[in-house]
């Protein structure tokens, strides 16, 4: 095989011979034999006569490679001769627009650089602090004005999302809540055994479940089933502008889309959570039964005597909290969707992520202060 | 291997598409030569998209044959699919840029995929297929979203061409853009086509577009069609195309071209 181009002295000036194939398929070895191309002066004749289909791209690269080599002035006059392809004229035509339009910008210093890319980020975070107070305003304009004008609260579209969010996640928390009560029954019967005091299982089944395991998994559930479709579905209606659809025939994304959602979830969350302590309790009381071969009558008298009665009231105050969370998180992460589908699978994570945290954030607060106030 | 050379590039022979109790295409007949740019017209809903989706494989036609360099498109080996489909480029209605990419990179994916070529190179190439269809050079660095239609339309374009097909196809190429830009793509168009000596094949609704850049035209009536010069097209009786050609904006088109 022969390489693509040999140089050689012809007279004062250089002559280019170009054989073998130069079509898009040779670029790679043409493209290596083009770096080691040296700088020239004076003229240069590239002859096409050998070369084997000319592709427009291997040709651009020559022409970019030569003017390279002899820097901004154009020291070197290119010639080609043998045949040489028809769009060469175009590819000319192009370099010198190229070199009309360009205008070399060298990046600033690397401590500029840093300090602007600080001063954006603060910025930004400043917008975006911004951006949630406002959408919270939104929120509670839009709830506000259900008192004067109940339309303003979507009924259907509540119910819609009440089932959605609430009905159809009904079987995986009974599972969940169930599931995550045997293993902390079993684990716990596992040490209090070795004391001898197997009867405090329930204390414990019972406080964990009702204070904290019921809401705290049932929130996160939710937040993974539900924080991540309301995310999705209202980025997609922004991508589709169904949202300024909307806007522009006079209603309120807000109005429409996310206080719905925000109360469903409200009401669902509270109801899912009794079915969660319900299921744990169950979960409780089946594996003392098996396990410890406590009969359901003494574990629902010893049930009776570890509540205080606060504990039920203690989780389940939490989940309303816990649901404007993760709807408000779910809803304004989707708005924020803009331009493309990498923007919508990026805000969806981010959405989901979040409202665990907050949810796992709030959830302590309420921790210090229930033993604060002795709750 | 392909010959680039075959005439005709595309011969469409007995197509017949049915999409349950529709037909859409019943028996239908195309050829495209050589370096023509061949324009498909047709009413709404009577299979334009289907059958580019069928000369690409993209949909599998109920029966017929779809030839591309005289080779039957379902019968060929993968190794020829492969250069089958680097042959030709595509741009697609809405674009279709990978809206997660830059422009360039757009335009480099295609590059990418098929050449191991250094970074350097692949900007070069990018920037002269950007130049090519006249976006101005920082436009590579842009998403697709932050261009305006018409940029969307040539960097589509510019995409198509990364792998210097010979043959292109343009479904919708000026629509949804404003009359100025419409006829800058037509001029593009027509210059690529001269400069690069491209095969075009149209689905195309804009009149202007179809008197000023094509040199045949195929209409799609009663799921077949019946391919035409111009002039030729113009003194065909059938009812339709009487209508599509003889129309108030038909005729506007018309006498501009004319003048043009």
């Amino acid at each position: 095989m022969t390489a693509p181009l040999a140089l050689e002295r012809q007279g004062a000036g250089w002559r280019l011979l170009l054989s073998g194939d130069w079509s898009l398929t040779a670029m790679p070895g043409i493209e290596a034999q083009l770096q080691n191309l040296p700088a020239l002066d004076g003229t240069l004749v590239c002859d096409w006569t050998q070369a084997r289909a000319p592709g427009i791209s291997p040709a651009w690269a020559l022409l970019r490679r030569l003017a390279e080599t002899c820097g901004d002035q154009p020291a070197l006059d290119v010639r080609h001769t043998g045949n040489p392809p028809h769009f060469l004229q175009l590819l000319q035509k192009l370099h010198v627009e190229r070199h009309a339009a360009y205008s070399v910008e060298a990046p600033p210093p690397t401590l500029e650089r840093l300090v602007g890319k600080l001063g954006r980020w603060a910025v930004l975070q400043g917008w975006h602090g911004r951006g949630v107070i406002v959408f919270f305003g939104r929120i509670a304009t839009v709830v506000g004005e259900a008192f004067r004008r109940p339309q303003a609260l979507r009924v259907s579209s509540i119910a819609r999302h009440v089932y959605e969010t609430g009905i159809t996640a009904i079987p995986i928390v009974s599972l969940i809540a169930f599931l995550i009560s045997v293993i902390v029954a079993y684990l716990g019967a596992q040490q209090l055994s070795r004391f001898g005091a197997d009867i405090f299982v329930v204390d414990l089944i019972t406080i964990a479940v009702l204070r904290e395991m019921g809401v705290l998994l049932t929130a996160i559930i939710v937040a993974g089933r539900s924080g991540s479709a309301f995310a999705a579905e209202i980025g997609v209606m922004q991508l589709n502008e169904e949202t300024d659809a909307l806007r522009a025939m006079g209603m309120s994304p807000v109005e429409l889309l996310v206080v719905p959602r925000v109360l469903a979830l409200v009401i669902v969350m509270p109801l899912l959570t009794v079915i969660a302590d319900a299921m744990g309790l169950a979960g409780g009381g089946l594996l003392s039964l098996i396990n410890l071969h406590i009969p359901l009558p003494q574990f629902m008298a010893r049930l009776r005597e570890s509540l205080s009665p606060t504990t039920f009231w203690a989780g389940l105050v939490k989940a309303p909290v816990f649901a404007i969370l993760i709807a408000m998180v779910g809803t304004y992460r989707g708005m924020q969707v803009r331009d493309s589908a990498r923007e919508l699978g990026r805000l969806t994570t981010v959405a989901v992520v979040q409202s665990i945290f907050m949810v796992i954030l709030a959830d302590a607060l309420f921790a210090v202060l229930f033993v604060q106030i002795q709750f | 291997m392909l010959d680039p050379h075959f005439n005709p590039v595309i011969r469409v022979h007995g197509l017949h598409n049915r999409f349950g109790a529709q037909v859409v295409h019943d028996g239908l007949d195309m050829e495209v030569q050589q370096n023509e740019i061949f324009g498909v017209v047709g009413g709404s809903g009577t299979g334009k998209s289907v059958l580019l989706r069928s000369i690409l494989g993209l949909l599998r036609p109920g029966s017929g044959c779809v030839e591309l360099y005289g080779r039957d498109v379902e019968s060929l080996a993968a190794s020829d699919r492969d250069s089958l489909v680097q042959s030709y480029g595509v741009t697609f209605q809405n674009g279709a840029l990978i809206s997660s990419l830059t422009v360039a990179q757009n335009v480099q994916l295609p590059l990418r995929e098929h050449y191991s070529l250094s970074e350097k190179t692949l900007d070069e190439l990018a920037e002269m297929n950007l130049l090519m269809v006249g976006l101005p050079p920082d436009a590579g660095a842009k998403f697709p979203s932050q261009l305006s239609g018409g940029m969307i339309k040539r960097a589509a374009l510019a995409r198509a061409l990364a792998l210097e097909p010979k043959l292109l196809f343009l479904d919708e190429p000026t629509a949804g853009l404003d009359p100025i830009s419409a006829s800058a793509f037509d001029e593009l168009l027509l210059y690529l086509h001269s400069q690069l000596r491209l095969t075009v094949v149209m689905i195309t609704h804009d009149l202007d577009t179809l008197f000023q850049t094509c040199s045949r035209v195929g209409v799609i009536v009663d799921g077949r069609m019946i391919s035409d010069t111009l002039p030729g097209m113009l003194k065909n009786t059938h009812p339709w195309i009487q209508e599509y050609f003889h129309g108030p904006r038909a005729r506007a088109a018309e006498k501009e071209a004319a003048h043009g």
